[in-house]
């Protein structure tokens, strides 16, 4: 297994997720998983990356009116971007809190809206930033090492 | 125990799945109803149990390599699932039995959770 990628070419996978998109959302996580294992990485980063992909892809279908996701490969570590257009996200910190959702009937009767997907994402991510506009929309950035750097991994 | 044993046990018809799938072993269960509870709990190699039978089940038992998936209470997945699942060599099973019993029949045998 890769630990990390110094001689590979750097990778740029990007989706566009449209409002209720599901299924798309669903086979980026699928899809960027196969790609990387293709590559060699760990299987446990392959694992974290594909975790978040889905969370935050699936936040897009969700909760935005159209969004992209752009998974960026690089020597050391993995980005994952998604920017949306949409209702964006009023207190950040709130919505962080495992348990809290605003996802409707529909969503919840699809097995989502539970509330962890924000935090899922944290708890994969190495970094993790996101900035939101009401009424406008949101951004995530997540970054995940290939080295761990004093991180617990999980096996 | 192997998959095909767990099925006998569980009373479960195969609805996707060769032999050679059904071979394979098994010692991890997880039984859930929330996709993301699937992505923060599932051990690698899991037989996960399910409610829940959308497409959204097959890609989270990819992504978490999930060994087999199984529908109870007699639920059946829509066609495109079964061929989802089929297309990334997921076997899928469904039982008339509810998720407490296939949970204790499979505890009985030595089957573990994910904590253990």
């Amino acid at each position: 297994m890769v630990d990390s990628l110094a001689y590979t070419p750097q990778i740029t996978l990007e989706f566009k997720i449209g409002e209720k998109d599901f299924f798309v959302a669903g086979e980026c996580a699928s899809r960027v998983k196969k790609t990387l294992q293709q590559l060699g990485l760990r299987q446990d980063v392959i694992k974290r990356i594909a975790i978040i992909i889905y969370e935050a892809a699936m936040n897009v279908a969700i909760h935005a009116t159209s969004g992209t996701l752009v998974v960026h490969v690089e020597p050391d570590a993995i980005t994952i971007r998604t920017e949306d257009v949409g209702a964006g996200i009023e207190d950040i910190d709130l919505a962080m809190k495992e348990g809290y959702s605003t996802a409707t009937y529909e969503i919840r009767e699809m097995g989502f809206g539970a509330g962890m997907g924000l935090s899922n994402i944290k708890q994969c991510s190495d970094n993790l930033n996101i900035e939101s506009k009401v009424g406008v929309g949101t951004t995530l950035n997540a970054k995940v090492l290939f080295r761990d750097q004093g991180r617990h991994e999980d096996t | 125990m192997t998959l095909k044993e767990a099925q006998e046990l569980l009373e479960a018809e195969v609805l996707c799945g060769n032999d050679d799938c059904l071979n394979r072993g098994v010692g991890i269960c997880f039984a859930c109803d929330l996709i993301s509870e699937m992505l923060l709990y599932l051990k690698p190699h899991s037989l996960l149990i399910t409610s829940l039978t959308n497409a959204h089940v097959i890609h989270a038992a990819q992504v978490m390599d999930v060994k087999a998936v199984l529908f109870v209470g007699g639920r059946r997945p829509d066609e495109s699932v079964v061929k989802s699942a089929e297309s990334n060599k997921i076997p899928l099973f469904t039982t008339q039995l509810l998720t407490f019993d296939c949970c204790g029949r499979l505890y009985e045998k030595g089957v573990r959770g994910n904590r253990q």
